[in-house]
């Protein structure tokens, strides 16, 4: 920062430069006391926050099992070039690692990490470590005798692969991509690919939820901001209640209203629009997501709308309408272009939300209705497939931060508004 | 400002974390399933333990995922679980990569009342170092008798029939048991089920039949959610576990029907987590609740199959109906004509690429 | 916005077509918060509206969902914890992050576009995310399964909320006030209690209840991080609506819309209060 001060006549050199001194000294301090304010709560979301994230980050790379608790073989293959079976100091190196890591209850962890790379890698591990006192010198013959599949090359090709500190394999995954033993990667089976197709499934569903709510709160907003203040506050808080009330509870009345026996089916058929036996399955499905997300999400695109449209001023839809343009023209020609702004900031605010939404899809979304989110979840619990899970995550974050830059540059990080 | 509010929220803090420390020295957390089968833990174990001991037993309905706990909580070596019930499957993964305490099965668990040594008493091979086996379940299949006027189905393949006997399935969403009916409702025979899973002609075959009546089928992930879905008339047909359904035919009066053909069952038990933060009174508790009076006891409330030899002859009436729990149980000659033994082993393997394919095949 | 008089009948069908449309989506945004209220109420476990509740029969409302409630130690527990929870994070996140607001109105302060995007990142990354990485540091710091740390995660993920507010009411607040405070004698920490803080005060206060209620609602992380002994009652909710959903949950759900009715009541005493301070309206 570049102080300059105007020299004038009066002051003698040594007394500009002391107050030049004096002024940058306050600036500093000023300076200084500004960063101290800032300085508690960015250590704490540094520590809190981010740290965790780029700790959990890491894993998506991060690859210790094998090297860690298969440390002598891992070493030996090193210098294996892969092209016939290993010779018998490394069936040693082996022979070692799954004696010692049977005692120290190790082994299974590289066990369990082979077998994401290959089924069957887990019981031929765990299988032969069992089997401790049946190894025996010459380890090639005794391992190959106790379990066939250590006289296959690929065995020992997996191996080797996944020793190595650093992989690409969970992203390879994440990619619905499949890695042979010799690393050469191409796209899974169409029957097994999931990850992208599901996060394709995300970003159309979450375009559709986007669209669903500019279509549903545009012409609230414009009604608001048509209104006298007095009526616009007390309809307001029709959007502001849903807004204030809690996610859950919001989801469950949602699943009241649309299952099979619920009050809309009920409706519809007391109406006699459907007979008794054809109720509409119109949750735990993609419309379940789709209906409780917009609803969920609609304030978050009515409320910068309508503080955008409080701004344009009327006289410019009466001026084009004087001048002999059509309601229409005046609406879509005048007055729309004028929003842009506040629908583009709602929208971009409502995708980033729904692209990362868990809950509402886990409770009503079912099959069809599941976003990448509840896969992350999957793995992180169920599979325990924590580098896929990590790797999942770095995708859906980039584009989360990705679209936030985009939103940033269109409203600029301090016009966020709550409320 | 800044000082006295770091200072209050310090003390306060400190406080919040010293009371949640002096509570835990009296009680220990046992993670189990939740509902019904966690209520019958309570009343066959956690409440005479209590009365007996004065440790007061914290319920976890995070056995679900319990594996990814264990793992978790041991990479930190921060443990905060004293005891989980897990399944077999999962506790020789836990075993295996030194999650679960090993136990001297003889010294740790209480001999049956005549004197056979627990070795000899439990299910032969269940007890694989670590794991102490309570029970045997069934994932079965169960009918709404309302749904179905005239014929009723009977079989597995009666569960595929989708124009004999309509109606929308419910099913776990997981591999594991649908994999195997499907190959059984195809004509393999139960004995011949892993084999054929073991190839992937085997599972592209299962997988076809599992297509047959995929639009039709709900899937459900707690337990309870299969018993609620029948219930409600949403599903007519529902796989579940029999425990659950039986709570429900007993307990709630509805008209549902076991289908014990082809019932997946595997084992259920204990494991004490490495580094449990009350590890003597979980060790009690292992102890306690693994003896043969208490493990005759479950059964008066739930219709699982005790796991200890000596405990079976003990199986007596329901605790609040009075009806005999017998018939009831999966190991019932009855009930066990044609029965699949879900095998770890090959789950243990092939878990990972089964779900994931699984997973795939959902999502179509 | 009146229909003029001498629109035409195409306008007029216009004008009341875009009027019931409206009152169509106001229907869609409300009557999923109201129709919980009447079925908390139904004697039967079902969630439709049954004969005798539509012809107002007596007999078909009880009040036994939320004896339900009232009387389950889970769902008792459950309230205390959030209620501990909720109250400690939003002291934290509110002190917090007043504090950093009033750097951040600062002019001296540098890089505060990448500060401002670091503060407000709990709201931007999804949850999930944020509650895997959680899971994992938390536990190895040995706060995971205790009050703390779910306090400071929901500390985390309540402070860009009270950040956003305070810069907001600080960006309409007018520095010379200070200056003049200076000017007359009073020491900074004087001016900040008498001038600074009531002037702000608005903005702090409907940033701590954001806060509040993000701690109240949330579930992502606390079933991650929290154990037993912290279940909160959205977990316990969470738990219900997988498993069973009963009435019960719905008993729950009304007394939550019935505080978020008195939470955006405050917060719109607030605006206006502030509003009228600022002489806007």
């Amino acid at each position: 920062m570049a102080i300059t001060v105007d020299s004038t006549g009066d002051l003698s050199p040594e007394e500009q430069k002391r107050l030049k001194g004096d002024l940058s000294r306050s600036l500093r301090q000023k300076k200084i006391r500004a960063i101290l304010l800032v300085a508690p709560l960015v250590a704490f979301i540094l520590v809190t926050f981010i740290f965790p994230i780029g700790n959990m980050l890491v894993r998506s790379v991060d690859n210790p099992q094998v090297h860690t608790y298969m440390p002598n073989v891992t070493e030996a293959l090193k210098s294996w070039d892969g092209q016939e079976l290993p010779d018998e100091t490394i069936y040693a190196a082996l022979a070692k690692d799954l004696i010692e890591g049977r005692k120290a209850k190790t082994i299974g962890k590289a066990a369990t990490r082979l077998n994401y790379e290959k089924s069957g890698m887990r019981s031929l591990i765990t299988g032969t470590a069992r089997k401790h006192k049946k190894i025996v010198a010459p380890y090639k013959e005794s391992l190959i005798g106790i379990k066939k599949k250590w006289g296959d090359i690929d065995t020992w090709k997996i191996i080797k692969k996944t020793g190595s500190p650093v992989t690409g394999s969970f992203f390879i995954n994440a990619f619905d991509m499949v890695e042979s033993p010799d690393g050469e990667i191409s796209f899974a089976p169409e029957k097994q690919q999931i990850y992208l197709k599901l996060f394709w499934r995300t970003v159309w569903m979450s375009l559709l939820i986007t669209f669903m709510t500019v279509l549903l709160g545009y012409p609230v907003s414009f009604l608001l901001a048509s209104l006298p203040m007095k009526t616009a506050n007390i309809l307001m808080i029709l959007v502001l209640l849903p807004f204030w009330t809690s996610l859950l509870v919001r989801t469950s009345s949602w699943i009241a209203l649309l299952q099979t026996e619920g009050i809309l089916n009920d409706l519809l058929v007391w109406l006699g629009v459907i007979s008794n036996e054809a109720r509409v399955q119109m949750i735990y499905n993609a419309i379940g997501t789709v209906v409780a997300m917009t609803h969920i999400l609609l304030p978050f695109m009515i409320l910068p709308l309508y503080s955008v449209m409080k701004t344009v001023p009327p006289s410019y839809v009466r001026a084009a309408r004087s001048l002999g343009a059509t309601n229409w023209t005046a609406f879509w020609r005048v007055y729309v272009p004028q929003t842009v702004p506040g629908v583009s900031a709602g929208a971009i605010l409502v995708f980033i939300l729904s692209i990362g939404y868990y809950i509402t899809p886990a409770l009503v979304g079912g099959e069809s209705g599941r976003f990448i989110g509840n896969m992350i979840a999957y793995h992180m619990q169920k599979s325990l497939n924590w580098g896929l899970a990590a790797a999942l995550g770095v995708m859906l974050l980039v584009m989360v931060l990705a679209i936030f830059a985009l939103y940033s540059r269109v409203v600029g990080d301090n016009k966020v508004k709550l409320g | 400002m800044k000082k006295t509010l770091k200072l209050s929220t310090a003390l306060v803090l400190g406080s919040v974390v010293a009371a949640t420390a002096v509570q835990a020295a009296d009680s220990i957390t046992v993670v189990s399933w939740g509902g019904a089968y966690t209520a019958s833990q309570r009343g066959a174990y956690s409440d005479p333990f209590t009365a007996e001991t004065g440790i007061t037993i914290l319920d976890s309905d995070q056995a679900g995922n319990g594996l990814a706990g264990l793992r978790a909580q041991s990479e930190a070596g921060n443990v905060t679980w004293d005891v989980l019930d897990i399944l077999e499957g999962d506790s020789m993964l836990a075993c295996d990569e030194g999650l679960a305490v090993e136990l001297d099965y003889n010294k740790d668990l209480n001999a049956a009342p005549d004197g056979t040594s627990p070795l000899d008493d439990f299910i032969p091979g269940s007890l694989n170092g670590c794991f102490v086996p309570t029970i045997v379940y069934s994932t079965v299949i169960a009918y709404n008798q309302t749904a179905f006027a005239g014929d009723k189905p009977s079989t597995i393949a009666d569960v595929f029939d989708l124009k004999k006997y309509p109606g929308k399935r419910a099913l776990e969403k997981k591999p594991d048991a649908n994999l195997e009916w499907a190959l059984i409702a195809d004509g393999v025979p139960v004995g011949e089920v892993y084999n054929v899973l073991d190839t992937p002609e085997g599972v592209d075959r299962a997988f076809a039949k599992l297509d047959t009546i995929k639009d039709q089928v709900v899937w459900w992930e707690a337990g309870s959610q299969a018993v609620q879905l029948l219930a409600d008339g949403e599903v007519s047909i529902a796989s579940g576990y029999n425990g659950r359904i039986f709570d429900a035919q007993v307990n709630e009066k509805q008209p549902f029907t076991i289908i014990w053909d082809g019932q997946v069952f595997e084992l259920d038990g204990y494991v004490i987590p490495k580094g449990a933060p009350n590890m003597k009174a979980a060790m009690d508790y292992l102890r306690y609740a693994t003896d043969t009076q208490r493990n005759a006891d479950q059964a008066k409330y739930i219709s699982y199959g005790p796991a200890r030899s000596s405990a079976a002859p003990l199986v007596s009436t329901h605790i609040t109906t009075g009806i005999d729990m017998g018939p009831h149980m999966p190991t019932h000659p009855d009930n066990f004509k044609t029965p699949v033994k879900k095998d770890p082993g090959f789950w243990a393997d092939n878990k990972d690429d089964l779900s994931e394919r699984f997973n795939a095949w959902l999502a179509q | 916005m009146a229909v003029p008089s001498y629109a035409g009948p195409l306008e007029r069908a216009w004008y009341y077509g875009f009027r019931a449309i409206c009152v169509l989506i106001f229907i869609f945004l409300i009557t999923p918060i109201l129709v919980i209220v009447p079925l908390s109420f139904n004697v039967e476990p079902y969630f439709s509206f049954t004969e005798g509740m539509l012809t107002l029969d007596p007999d078909a409302y009880s009040l036994k969902w939320y004896q339900d409630f009232f009387t389950s130690d889970r769902w008792q527990e459950s309230i205390k914890n959030s209620v501990i929870v909720a109250f400690f994070s939003t002291i934290l996140s509110t002190g917090l992050g007043t504090v950093a607001a009033l750097g951040l109105s600062r002019s001296e302060l540098p890089y505060k576009g990448i500060i401002m995007g670091l503060l407000i990142s709990p709201m931007i990354v999804p949850l999930i995310i944020a509650a895997a990485g959680m899971f994992f540091f938390y536990s190895a710091l040995g706060i995971s399964n205790s009050y703390l740390g779910l306090i400071l995660a929901h500390t985390a993920l309540g402070t860009p909320f009270v950040v956003i507010t305070v810069t907001a009411t600080l960006s309409n607040f007018d520095t010379t006030l200070i200056k003049a405070g200076a000017s007359l004698g009073a020491t900074p920490t004087y001016t900040f209690f008498k001038v600074t803080m009531p002037l702000i005060m608005t903005g702090v206060i409907s940033g701590a209840l954001f806060a509040l209620m993000t701690s109240f609602d949330e579930v992502v992380v606390a079933i991650f991080i929290a154990g037993v002994e912290q279940r909160t009652m959205p977990m316990q909710m969470w738990a219900g609506i997988r498993e069973q959903i009963s009435p019960t949950i719905l008993a729950v759900a009304t007394l939550l819309v019935a505080m978020s009715i008195i939470m955006l009541t405050t917060v719109e005493i607030l605006r206006r209060r502030s509003d009228k301070i600022r002489g806007i309206s």
